[in-house]
């Protein structure tokens, strides 16, 4: 376990390393040292992971303190990292996945002229994310924090040659800008209120402090949901996730899926005892994901864009998570954290092969046939399509999601209006699920194939499959594991459904999708196109497809607004403070530089009546 | 030996000052200014010496071989400028030399 430092000191070697020389690296070298570092790291985690769970340290804790980072009366953070049940659970999944996409990336941005560019900004994802999760520290996990934001901006905007990608980079680092505001308010809160921001101290003082619902532990726990929301992607900061979509595929399947929008899940997972005592502030978790992940599932629906589709269905699933938190399910967020990883990482990836081989086509729409063209890409996407669904008793997704949907009204804090929504929202993420997979593999042969994945490309995909189906085995000893991290969920004492009954419904929700997007969009598409046709139908699939108009109202609300403050103040008045004292020190300037008339005469002639003054002034005293 | 009193001595050190001073103020030949700084000169010497007799104290005395040598050296110097000058701008008109204004 001593070697926990490696883990994010690697690809932050590494990033240094290919930012700093890569343009001195071949290709291959570029590939090799960004592919390797994750993958070292990966190994590095895999065998904390065994010390770990071979050996588990006295309070299944374990506390890496490398140095003091400032110290400053009694604000002393340290760099130092933590690793429990949570932190290595979530590690294991980001440096795996990220190998795994890292591997990827190595031949689908081949031919990219920024090679190394590329992976200097994903090791340094990686590394900041690692920091991130095993922080010791609030203070050094908003490093991390704006680390992860700092790389989703570069990485968004990597083809900044196109504008709208630089548009869309901005956007995504504004809007969770406005999240990241409101979570460093609550560490000044917490700080102010509590004197410590090292995580276990905090939760303890927090425990010891404070009464449940009292107000400054509700605000505190706002605070950080707000940052929350905005990194996760939740409404009502759900609108950068979309145009996130900008970036290469590689990027929205680590950042924008598997890994950095989960850090607000995690994030509150982390800070969980301040939750447990702010009972409002939970409350409002769970209704933040129930309404996310039925506002992003209809979304989703509408979508023609393949990685918009994607992008929407992740905006839902962690719906599911921040519900899973909201209700006091915490095992059950972080087990659909790791299985979502694996499903939409590997949806993603999937995704990148086929707008690779139909030559940078998106639009759903135009693809079609594809079924026996990629059959191995067929094949992993439907393994991750019916993950996503929760294609009932085989696959991860039905696993982590029924969970959830069940704990949404099992759990004390559950309630029937989560778990309906909840239950809808599995039906829409079949129905979307399936309509992407109808619209792309089945049919006619739309757009012929112009590429096929290579090696690199198709292994990671299959073991991302495997692990779709397999992660939903995981999950008794996951549950187990996470224990001493995680409180289990307190379930509610009147009953309600039972774990099958309400497994049960889910997978009649998940059938009754599959069947309608079988209906729409396979069988008889010509419906399809007569219910966008009607009125009705039309306005509903336009305000979906614009995701529910939440830009258009913030353009309005927001960007216009500031951009008309920002034209009337063009000539900053505050500035005209400052540019009026220039400008009199200037008039001084050439008013006496008149004086400087370069005649000596004239010189002595002050010296001597300055003199003179001098002297009659002090005689006359 | 009667004394020079001591009011007799300053005012003559005031009106050879006054004089020197005046004469850099309204020549406009450098040799003249370079004259009339060292009637100042000597003017500041002479209150020194007044100063000295007054008192009995040989610090005047002392101060005058000062202003001797210094005045000694700044003429050396000044001459040697003066020269230069001349040599650059054949010109010794003080006013002529004005380039260096603000």
């Amino acid at each position: 376990m001593r070697l926990l430092w490696l883990i994010p000191a690697l690809p932050l070697a590494s990033a240094m390393v290919l930012a700093l020389f890569g343009s001195l690296l071949s290709r291959r070298a570029a590939a090799t040292l960004g592919a390797g570092s994750v993958g070292l790291s990966a190994l590095v985690t895999t065998l904390v992971a065994l010390d770990f769970s071979g050996a588990p340290p006295a309070g299944h804790s374990y506390t890496q303190v490398l140095w003091t980072w400032i110290k400053v009366g009694g604000f002393e953070p340290q760099i130092g990292f933590y690793l429990d049940p949570l932190s290595l659970v979530m590690v294991l999944v980001v440096t795996w996945v990220g190998f795994l996409i890292h591997l990827y990336s190595a031949e689908f941005m081949a031919e990219d002229d920024s090679y190394h560019r590329f992976f200097a900004y994903m090791n340094l994802f990686v590394a900041s994310m690692i920091t991130l999760l095993l922080a010791n520290d609030l203070l050094l996990l908003y490093l991390g924090w704006e680390g992860v934001g700092l790389c989703s901006f570069l990485l968004i905007g990597f083809w900044y040659r196109v504008p709208a990608n630089g548009a869309a980079a901005r956007k995504a680092f504004i809007v969770t800008r406005v999240g990241d505001t409101a979570m460093s308010l609550g560490l000044f809160l917490l700080f102010t209120q509590l004197g410590t921001l090292q995580i276990q101290d905090l939760m303890q003082r927090v425990a010891a402090q404070w009464s449940a619902g009292s107000t400054y532990a509700v605000i505190a726990a706002l605070l950080l949901l707000g940052g929350a929301v905005g990194k996760s992607a939740q409404l009502p900061l759900q609108v950068w996730l979309p145009d996130a979509m900008a970036g290469p595929t590689p990027t929205s399947a680590l950042i924008h899926a598997a890994t950095m929008v989960t850090a607000g899940v995690y994030l509150i997972a982390r800070t969980h005892v301040l939750f447990a005592v702010a009972p409002s502030a939970q409350l409002a978790v769970a209704a933040v994901g129930a309404a996310t992940l039925l506002v992003a599932g209809f979304s989703a629906l509408t979508q023609h864009d393949i990685k918009r589709v994607l992008a929407y269905s992740t905006v839902s699933q962690i719906g599911y998570m921040f519900l899973a938190l909201g209700v006091g399910a915490w095992q059950a967020a972080i087990f659909h954290f790791m299985t979502h990883a694996f499903f939409k990482a590997l949806l993603f990836l999937g995704a990148g092969v086929i707008i690779d081989a139909l030559h940078d086509e998106h639009s759903i729409f135009r693809m079609g046939g594809l079924r026996s063209e990629l059959p191995v890409t067929f094949w992993t996407l439907l393994i991750a399509g019916c993950s996503l669904a929760g294609l009932p008793f085989i696959t991860a997704g039905f696993f982590s999601k029924d969970l959830i949907i069940w704990e949404a009204s099992a759990a004390e804090q559950g309630r029937l209006v989560f778990w309906m929504a909840g239950m809808l929202g599995a039906l829409l993420t079949a129905l979307y699920t399936f309509r992407l997979i109808f619209r792309v593999f089945f049919g006619p042969l739309a757009t012929p194939v112009t590429k096929r994945p290579g090696l690199l490309m198709t292994i990671p995909l299959l073991i991302l499959a495997m692990l779709s189906v397999v992660g939903g085995y995981l999950k008794d000893p996951l549950l187990v594991f996470l224990r001493p991290a995680l409180p289990s969920t307190i379930e509610s004492a009147s009953g309600g459904l039972t774990e099958a009954q309400s497994g049960t419904i889910a997978a009649l929700a998940f059938l009754i999708g599959l069947s309608l997007a079988y209906l729409f969009h396979l069988r008889r598409r010509g419906l399809a196109e007569a219910l966008v046709a009607n009125p009705i139908g039309h306005t509903l699939d336009q305000w979906w497809f614009a995701g529910w108009g939440f830009d258009r109202i913030y353009d309005k609300a927001f960007v216009q607004p500031f951009i008309w403050i920002a034209d009337v103040n063009k000539r900053d008045f505050v500035d005209s403070f400052y540019t009026g004292i220039a400008w009199l020190s200037e008039f001084v300037y050439r008013g006496l530089s008149e004086t400087e008339t370069g005649r000596v005469r004239w010189y002595t002639f002050g010296m001597a009546a300055g003199s003179a003054l001098f002297i009659i002034v002090v005689l006359a005293r | 030996m009667a004394e020079v009193p001591l009011r007799d001595g300053l005012l003559l050190a005031g009106i050879l000052f006054s004089l020197g001073l005046t004469g850099l103020l309204v020549r406009r030949n450098l040799i003249m200014v370079l004259m009339s700084l060292e009637v100042m000169l000597n003017a500041a010497g002479l209150a020194f010496i007044v100063a000295a007799a007054r008192w009995h104290q040989a610090d005047g005395q002392v101060m005058f071989l000062f202003i001797l040598a210094m005045a000694a050296a700044e003429v050396a110097v000044g001459l040697a400028l003066v020269r230069q000058i001349y040599e650059r701008f054949r010109s010794l008109d003080v006013d002529a030399l004005s380039a260096m204004k603000g």
